[in-house]
């Protein structure tokens, strides 16, 4: 299937959600299976950190929830470029299907960054540039929800969330940057692709399992959550209906 | 690769850190699966509701048809 095929493709939220059934499961094991690894790995195996010891092991759950929302984020700005842009039905399926996970993995972040921050910083929040601006993050996610609770008709609610995902992704460089721009409290990335880890391997190794981890887990959850929507949008044409008819009627 | 711990206790005292590393754990595995098992409920109520009125749908095609 050529790269032009696949783009027609995915204007077809039914072709979405056929082909979508066995990623999603694929993508669950990968995930359950990554994440007990990865948690047994930093619990256990990891090796203490020589001056924050042992509380340095909340950053194998902290970074990849922050790493992962970011990145929801960013396909959530991508998608509503496409909505915005080619008026993509799929693309305001997968805006609201990101919602609820990006909440809930940006106050992970939040919440596991402030318990990580007390036996570290000595305290449990600290105004500094980078929980600040993930602060904001959890506030933009929140923002669209409730936007697009609050717009009945469905093509200004696609367009007004469409836009204020694609505005919101300014918000994306300013977290990056914070610790450079801003340097307080915060330490600098862990991880980045660019670098050689200053870290040694026994340590970022179970870091990048718990990485690969919450981003099969945010694919299995994401898509799941789209096939829902897909089939209560769609749940009065013929194929969703022929989807749960127990003696098929016609052969359509 | 080995243990960092040589006691069970030991693990769970997490050099003094208990409080902290096990917040955030649990927090991080009690809102993962709590997630993923209100999806998944939300998923087989859709089903329930979707399977009932295809249901409905057929019957009242039978009742055409008579």
């Amino acid at each position: 299937m050529s790269l032009k095929e696949l783009w027609h493709k995915l204007g077809s939220p039914r072709w979405f959600y056929q082909m979508s059934s066995p990623w999603v499961t694929a993508f669950g094991f990968a995930a359950a299976l990554l994440l007990v690894i990865g948690v047994i790995w930093g619990l256990v195996y990891a090796p203490q950190d020589y001056q924050q010891g042992n509380s340095f092991r909340i950053m194998y759950v902290h970074v990849p929830a922050a790493m992962v929302a970011q990145s929801v984020y960013i396909g959530m700005g991508v998608a509503g470029f496409v909505l915005f842009v080619w008026r993509m039905k799929l693309a305001d399926v997968a805006i609201a299907a990101c919602l609820p996970f990006g909440v809930m993995l940006t106050t992970l972040a939040l919440f596991t960054g402030g318990v990580w921050g007390r036996p570290t910083w000595g305290t449990w929040w600290e105004w500094d540039g980078r929980t600040v601006s993930t602060l904001v993050l959890l506030f933009l996610f929140i923002g669209i929800y409730a936007l697009r609770e609050a717009i009945v008709d469905v093509e200004l609610r696609g367009r007004a969330s469409a836009l204020l995902a694609m505005v919101g992704t300014i918000n994306i460089p300013v977290i990056k940057y914070s610790v450079e721009w801003w340097n307080t409290l915060h330490q600098p990335a862990s991880f980045t692709i660019s670098e050689k880890p200053t870290m040694p391997p026994e340590m970022w190794l179970p870091l990048l399992v718990m990485v690969l981890g919450i981003y099969c887990y945010a694919a299995h959850n994401i898509m799941s959550r789209m096939r829902i929507e897909i089939l209560q949008r769609e749940s009065r044409t013929q194929w969703v209906r022929n989807l749960f008819v127990v003696d098929k009627v016609s052969g359509t | 690769m080995n243990p960092q711990f040589e006691t069970l206790n030991e693990f769970f005292a997490m050099g003094g850190h208990a409080l902290y590393v096990w917040l955030a754990y649990g927090s991080t595995i009690g809102v993962l699966l709590g997630n993923f098992f209100m999806l998944r409920s939300a998923k087989k109520r859709q089903l329930r509701e979707l399977k009932w009125s295809a249901r409905v749908a057929a019957e009242e095609l039978a009742t055409e048809n008579e």
